[in-house]
């Protein structure tokens, strides 16, 4: 079988979690990733500071989509707070494959949509 | 190996070349991303080591034999690459960093120089970035117009767009791509020239993956403007040429100012070298230039008739193969009409999986819009994986390239 190609990274894939969007939505962003054309959305409900809903939708590779997937369950019912806080090396620790510096780009796209999407405004918030 | 692997008769032995490349000596390495840049054969690595262990010096200022060596050096490149080409002249070879600043130059100064408001520039839709920015960039500055030649749904021109903005009278240039590297179309340059001649535009080609692979004579073509990238043809990175006509490089303004591009120097104002270092300011990439120019020997050893006979073997054997396997779709015209670069899909696996599976199997492919952005939204996607051949592959590589395919449908299923 593959390194990169685990058995939850297709599943993942093949079954997203929080797939879709989510009209009205209290938080939107959208970005792509230039070097493959990668685009992820995400959209957040909140009940207060907590994250009540999210989903995401768009296109691109099983890395990019899998990675976002794990990522709407690891920050569900979290606060806006906890989303800042997350690193990508926490994402990355979940993904749990080996990635290549290129790789790690499409694993990351979701993250970053997501973390604009918290702060309210575009552009990554820093790469820590 | 595959019992049809012994089975190619071209006149080249690409088993044999490729132990000239230290890369590909690697026997696990399946290298099929030479359309993005050549791997470099040891006759290119030594000329490029001896000139800076054994002439090194600055070229065209000292009076000692070594800088006189330098010059020699740089010389004699100029005079490899115009023979190569068949330029009429090395006062027509301009030496560039790669095919886009090839273009740039042109844009920046022809283009400057000659265009008015309303004026028409032809691209087309299966055009490189590089050569889609530099005229919009120019469109912004002149006001001229960018009009475009179509592309059919086999990958071809559609020769009949070209007829109708040129009867217009108001196209100065036509700049298309002789090779696409996306599809691989071979492009019908020799009529594009006559009818853009016929109505008075000149005709400006990207030949970056045309060079590589198929004999080009720019004197019997008849182009106005020819743009190469050196590392895509076993030369170094920063080599390349710009091809211009005598009478139109000595009537275009000088691109850079600097030192080497001047004849004579005033506080407020100076004149222009001759041919073609009025196109060269500062100090030149001299080791790039005498590496392209021994790519350029390099490959006339090989014999271009040889190089195109042995990648339309490796095409066609890749194309039979490629449409066998199921739900993959491959772009372009067959292999009669194309060269050696190969993109495709397959249903449900994002090309940069496809590419990431290979590599696992040490098979190098692209994998993405291979700049060419406005082509791949044309064809309705988002990203292609692309397989190129050279004149080191053989049919061992497609055979490796097909059993990561397989692996790929495998992992990712039906």
């Amino acid at each position: 079988m593959s390194d990169l190609y685990r058995e939850h990274i297709l599943d993942h894939y093949r079954n997203p979690r929080n797939h879709g969007t989510l009209d009205p939505n209290d938080a939107t962003f959208e970005d792509t990733n230039p070097l493959c054309g990668d685009r992820i959305r995400v959209d957040l409900r909140l009940d207060g500071d907590t994250i009540a809903e999210i989903r995401f939708s768009g296109r691109g590779c099983a890395i990019s989509q899998a990675a976002t997937s794990m990522l709407t369950e690891m920050v569900a019912g979290k606060t806006i707070e906890d989303v800042k806080a997350i690193s990508k090396d926490d994402l990355l620790e979940e993904i749990g494959i080996p990635l290549s510096p290129a790789r790690v780009k499409c694993a990351l796209l979701g993250l970053k949509v997501l973390k604009a999407s918290a702060y309210g405004f575009h552009g990554w918030p820093g790469e820590e | 190996m595959s019992a049809s692997s012994s089975s190619a008769t071209t006149s080249l032995d690409a088993a044999v070349l490729r132990q000239q490349f230290p890369i590909l000596r690697d026997p696990n390495l399946v290298y099929l991303d030479s359309a993005a840049s050549s791997q470099k054969p040891e006759p290119v690595l030594e000329v490029m080591e001896r000139y800076y262990r054994q002439d090194y010096a600055n070229v065209h200022r000292g009076v000692y034999a070594l800088a006189e060596r330098s010059t020699e050096a740089y010389d004699e490149a100029r005079r490899q690459v115009a023979r190569f080409f068949g330029a009429g002249s090395v006062a027509e070879v301009v030496f560039v960093r790669n095919t886009t600043e090839a273009i740039n130059l042109v844009a920046r100064t022809w283009g400057d120089a000659n265009l008015r408001p309303g004026d028409v520039v032809v691209l087309s839709e299966m055009e490189h970035h590089s050569n889609l920015v530099p005229w919009q960039m120019l469109a912004a500055r002149t006001g001229a117009v960018l009009k475009f030649i179509g592309v059919t749904d086999d990958g071809l021109l559609r020769l009949e767009d070209l007829d109708q903005h040129l009867a217009t009278g108001r196209v100065r240039l036509v700049s298309v791509c002789h090779v696409s590297n996306m599809l691989g179309t071979v492009n019908p340059v020799e009529e594009i020239i006559a009818r853009a001649h016929e109505r008075g535009a000149l005709v400006m080609l990207d030949g970056a993956q045309a060079a590589p692979h198929v004999a080009v004579d720019l004197a019997a073509l008849g182009v106005d403007f020819y743009a190469v990238s050196g590392h895509k043809m076993c030369g170094p990175m920063g080599s390349g040429m710009l091809y211009g006509r005598r009478e139109l490089l000595e009537a275009m303004p000088p691109f850079l100012g600097g030192g080497d591009m001047i004849r004579v120097v005033g506080l407020r104002e100076s004149s222009w070298a001759d041919l073609p270092s009025k196109f060269e300011a500062g100090t030149p990439s001299v080791a790039d230039a005498v590496g392209f120019g021994a790519a350029c020997e390099y490959l006339t050893g090989i014999g271009m008739a040889n190089v195109a006979v042995h990648e339309r073997d490796l095409v066609e054997y890749a194309w039979g193969q490629l449409l066998e396997l199921p739900e993959l779709t491959a772009y372009g015209p067959p292999p009669e009409g194309r060269s050696g670069a190969i993109s495709f899909t397959m249903a449900g696996v994002h090309p940069h999986d496809i590419a990431s599976v290979l590599d696992e199997g040490g098979v190098c492919i692209r994998a993405g819009h291979h700049c060419t952005q406005p082509l791949h939204a044309r064809l309705g996607l988002d990203a292609t994986a692309r397989a190129s051949f050279y004149v080191y592959n053989t049919r061992d590589d497609v055979d490796r390239l097909i059993d990561g395919l397989r692996r790929v449908r495998s992992i990712f299923g039906q």
